[in-house]
């Protein structure tokens, strides 16, 4: 299989005053297309500052970065922006949807920036939220929404621009146990379609859904493991 | 274009959730673009009534006025001793051929008696030339002819507010005035002029002939001469020629050699019209600069609020920059928001400043001139402001860090 994503040796050290925070130690890691990998760790282990670098939100201080083969590490940030645009698709903790904006425009905000016309950014748009099971919520505002609902449209957003990856940024973190399970259900049958998904989270229950946890400590990866049986979320309220 | 009209929804968006924020931003603009225009209105109508009034005066005139003798060492100013004749103004009119009209004056003031009624104005000696120099057309009777003046006739033209004063409602022609206890026979009655540019009534005169003046009325102390010579040019073009003519012959006349100071004084009409118009353009530039200090003060109050809405947006722009918005993109939004801002309030205060022209030349009497070119120009100068007071706050949020704007809470 394809690697999607390439680090190698990544350092990247902030300056805070005078003092240096190492906050990545040199880690490397390969991404397959399609792994469903979590990305696990306390909090000042490095796994957001690795989320970061990955997501091209931020440039490592040392080390290369490959995605789908391209050396990204040195890119500027217009282009780091045209690459989060179109090979990453971003879900965080909080949905980070815009406020009095519908389900469907929220969608259609990747393809705004691609630069899409209005007609494809709506099918696309409503294709996505269709994956989701959103399709007959398109027009209700964000703040309409459950939480649940909510991450389901940032994941929609996140898929419209067909990303080479998801990054998710503790997806779940702010969700009750039985959304919990839906939204991993969601990110488990995407999975199933081939798309990779990188996922940041600290709890072992959820890393249980995927089919790699890599653990972070200090800086560093200090283990790297398949997981042989990785739980199956009962799918609720999602068409295919 | 599609970038712009994105941005022009979003825009659209932003305010709308913070309308009356939205509002209060604009009044800075609006009151700033409403004074401008008004301002620039009421002072282009002030100058406009100032070269209206000096254009009533008579086009293409030359004043020619008399003075500055020297006898014994002692010089007088101009207009200070009588040194111009009924006979100067004759050659003038024989001689000069850039000259179309002259027409010599004596003026002084006189109590005017009719029945019962008394009035005290300006009488003016002169000869039938006058109110074509004027351009003064008559509403009754006729004007004076020549036999009237070499004649010495008691006849007279009497203004309006001389036939409102002594006649009020009656036809004053045919009737029989005395002016210094002189009868006077009316033989027309000229239109209302109005007020001259220094504010005076120029309907309240009484022209006679020029020789009677000096006669009967003001005669005594200089007999024979005459206040001043109104000359009118051919035409305007013909105006410079007609001064220089005027001065040979005058020179020639009074015996002035080379190097000698005239007796008299040549002045130029156009000119001093021009100088008038020239203070009343620059008093209404002043007016506008004025106005456009309220427009900056409106245009901080818009960088302020784009300053707090970039911060209170910090969130929006770190999701929008995460989802692949590239640092254009962001400044375009915000720009095109202040632009917005901006734009609106221009149009709103151009209504208002055209309004509020109107009710000051309503209510005070002044009238204004509002000119395309200076809504053109707010329009414009409004948008400038929002691109210039907007650009710091976008820039802001441009250079805003991703990982940061999307941790601010």
């Amino acid at each position: 299989m394809n690697e999607v994503v390439r680090l190698e040796s990544i350092t990247k050290v902030y300056t805070m005053g005078d003092q240096q925070v190492e906050a990545l130690k040199g880690i490397s890691l390969t991404v397959r297309q399609g792994e469903f990998v979590a990305i696990m760790g306390a909090s000042g282990s490095g796994k957001s500052t690795c989320m970061n670098i990955l997501g091209c939100l931020d440039r490592a201080t040392s080390g290369t970065y490959h995605l789908e083969g391209v050396n990204v590490s040195d890119m500027s940030q217009n282009q780091l922006a045209s690459i989060r645009n179109n090979r990453i698709g971003f879900v965080f903790q909080g949905f980070n949807l815009l406020a009095r904006t519908t389900a469907l425009e929220n969608v259609e905000l990747p393809l705004i920036y691609a630069h899409k016309d209005t007609v494809e950014r709506h099918e696309r748009a409503q294709a996505a939220l269709a994956k989701v099971g959103l399709a007959g919520r398109a027009d209700h505002y964000s703040n309409q929404l459950s939480g649940g609902q909510q991450q389901r449209v940032a994941i929609a957003r996140a898929l419209v621009n067909e990303p080479a990856i998801i990054m998710a940024d503790e997806p779940t973190g702010n969700l009750d146990s039985k959304t919990t399970i839906e939204i991993m259900g969601i990110f488990q049958q995407l999975n199933r379609q081939g798309i990779t998904i990188i996922m940041i989270t600290h709890e072992p229950d959820v890393a249980a859904y995927t089919g790699r946890n890599v653990v972070f400590r200090d800086g560093g990866i200090i283990s790297d493991t398949l997981v042989e049986r990785p739980v199956v979320a009962e799918i609720a309220g999602v068409t295919a | 274009m599609m970038q712009l009209l994105m941005s022009l929804r979003i825009a659209i968006r932003a305010l709308r959730v913070n309308k009356m924020r939205a509002l209060l931003t604009m009044l800075g603009i609006i009151i700033g673009i409403a004074a401008v225009i008004a301002m620039v209105a009421i002072g282009s109508g002030a100058s406009k009534v100032i070269s209206d009034q000096i254009a009533s005066m008579g086009s293409n005139l030359l004043l020619i006025l008399p003075g500055s003798t020297t006898s014994g060492g002692l010089r007088s100013g101009f207009g200070g001793t009588p040194t111009l004749t009924y006979d100067d103004a004759k050659a003038i009119k024989a001689e000069c051929p850039a000259v179309s009209d002259v027409a010599p004056t004596v003026r002084g003031t006189a109590q005017v008696v009719y029945g019962n009624q008394n009035w005290s104005t300006i009488v003016m000696g002169s000869t039938p030339d006058i109110l074509a120099i004027r351009e003064w057309p008559l509403v009754s009777g006729r004007n004076f002819i020549n036999s009237d003046i070499d004649g010495a006739t008691k006849t007279c033209l009497i203004g309006q507010t001389v036939a409102e004063n002594l006649f009020g409602d009656a036809d004053p022609l045919g009737k029989i005035i005395r002016i210094k206890k002189v009868p006077f026979t009316i033989i027309g009655v000229l239109e209302a002029k109005g007020r001259s540019a220094q504010g005076s009534d120029q309907d309240d005169i009484i022209f006679v002939p020029l020789i009677t003046a000096q006669r009967k009325l003001f005669g005594s102390q200089f007999p024979g001469m005459v206040g001043a010579i109104l000359v009118k040019a051919e035409s305007s073009d013909a105006l410079p020629r007609a001064e220089e003519e005027v001065n040979v012959l005058l020179n020639q006349r009074h015996r002035i050699g080379p190097n000698k100071d005239p007796d008299f004084s040549v002045r130029n009409l156009a000119e001093i019209m021009a100088v008038s118009e020239q203070s009343a353009k620059v008093m209404s530039m002043l007016l506008g600069a004025v106005a456009s200090i309220s427009l900056v003060v409106g245009g901080i109050g818009i960088m302020n609020i784009m300053l707090v809405s970039v911060t209170e947006r910090t969130r929006e722009i770190g999701i929008r920059m995460a989802i692949g918005a590239k640092e254009g993109d962001i400044l375009l939004q915000f720009l095109t928001e202040a632009v917005l801002l901006t734009t609106m309030g221009g149009l709103v205060g151009i209504i208002l400043g055209i309004g509020s022209a109107f009710i000051v030349s309503a209510i005070i009497g002044w009238p204004t001139l509002i000119s395309f070119q200076v809504i053109i120009i707010s329009v414009a100068f409004s948008a400038a402001v929002g691109v210039f007071f907007g650009f710091y706050p976008a820039r802001k949020a441009a250079s805003l860090n991703p990982i940061e704007a999307l941790r601010y809470e």
